[in-house]
């Protein structure tokens, strides 16, 4: 596995930049992803992306999109503009986590 | 496996990689049961969280899917099924079609996946593009108040391969 460097902290990613170890995340290091892929975040983004961590915590896996909206009350247009084009993966991404498994 | 570290530029994903941008894909569905209802659907909406442009026409009894009467209301048979490896007889007794319905909806929902009518309805908000069949409108004597507002509009078959122009293409 790589070993990348993200605002200071050493962190190990896949071959395509996710890291590997949600634990390595911290809100600063979500900053910087943020940051990395062309997004500022907002309050909103932070809910979504602190939501996407607790659900990791008691699920063991990366929301979708879907229940992020749903268990989220986000409407899926507001996701789509928060982190466009790839919301899913754009938050998983940001939030340290691997890319969602699920279909839908 | 190698480690490697690299101090300047962070490894970050392409999410935006211009050889990403300008795929499209056209998915045409022309089945009115639920079980076939549900591929459209599920890579419709796998398409648009990948950022990919996405346009649905519905044609013959794939009108059922955005028929206002009918799309909450498809129905799934054991009849001409092999795949249920259930006595085809047993697909014939009454009732039985309601009950293979229920099961499946059930079936579909413990996996938190929408109803027809709600998945499009997550569909449109992601960007997908709905067109309905001219010639199946037609056949059908249905008109645009028919059928779910957010159908863009009834097209002929020439239209929508013109409006897809360079798309990737499934017939489902």
């Amino acid at each position: 596995m790589p070993t990348t460097t993200i605002a200071g902290h050493a962190v190990e990613v896949n071959d395509e930049g996710f890291l590997t170890h949600p634990d390595q995340w911290s809100d600063d290091l979500g900053v910087e992803l943020g940051r990395l892929i062309g997004i500022e975040l907002t309050d909103e983004h932070w809910k979504l992306v602190h939501f996407l961590r607790d659900d990791f915590g008691r699920q063991g896996e990366t929301a979708t999109l879907r229940r992020v909206s749903t268990q989220t009350g986000t409407p899926v247009k507001a996701l789509f503009e928060l982190f466009p084009g790839k919301p899913a993966k754009k938050m998983a991404y940001v939030a340290g986590l691997p890319k969602p498994k699920g279909c839908v | 496996m190698t480690t490697q570290t690299t101090e300047t530029a962070p490894l970050v994903p392409s999410f935006d990689a211009p050889e990403s941008q300008g795929r499209k894909l056209a998915i045409i569905c022309s089945k009115g049961n639920l079980d076939m209802a549900y591929p459209g659907l599920i890579l419709a909406n796998a398409a648009l969280g990948e950022g990919v442009e996405t346009h649905l026409f519905f044609t013959f009894w794939g009108f059922d899917m955005i028929n206002k009467k009918t799309s909450g209301d498809l129905k799934f048979t054991m009849l001409g099924n092999t795949a249920t490896h259930m006595p085809q007889g047993l697909g014939g007794i009454p009732g039985m079609t309601h009950l293979a319905t229920s099961q499946m909806k059930k079936a579909i929902a413990d996996l938190d996946v929408p109803e027809v009518p709600e998945f499009l309805d997550q569909i449109v908000a992601s960007g997908g593009h709905l067109w309905a069949c001219r010639m199946s409108a037609d056949m059908q004597h249905l008109g645009e108040k028919d059928l779910r507002d957010d159908v863009e509009g009834i097209i002929s078959a020439s239209d929508f391969i013109e409006l897809t122009e360079g798309a990737q293409l499934l017939f489902i």
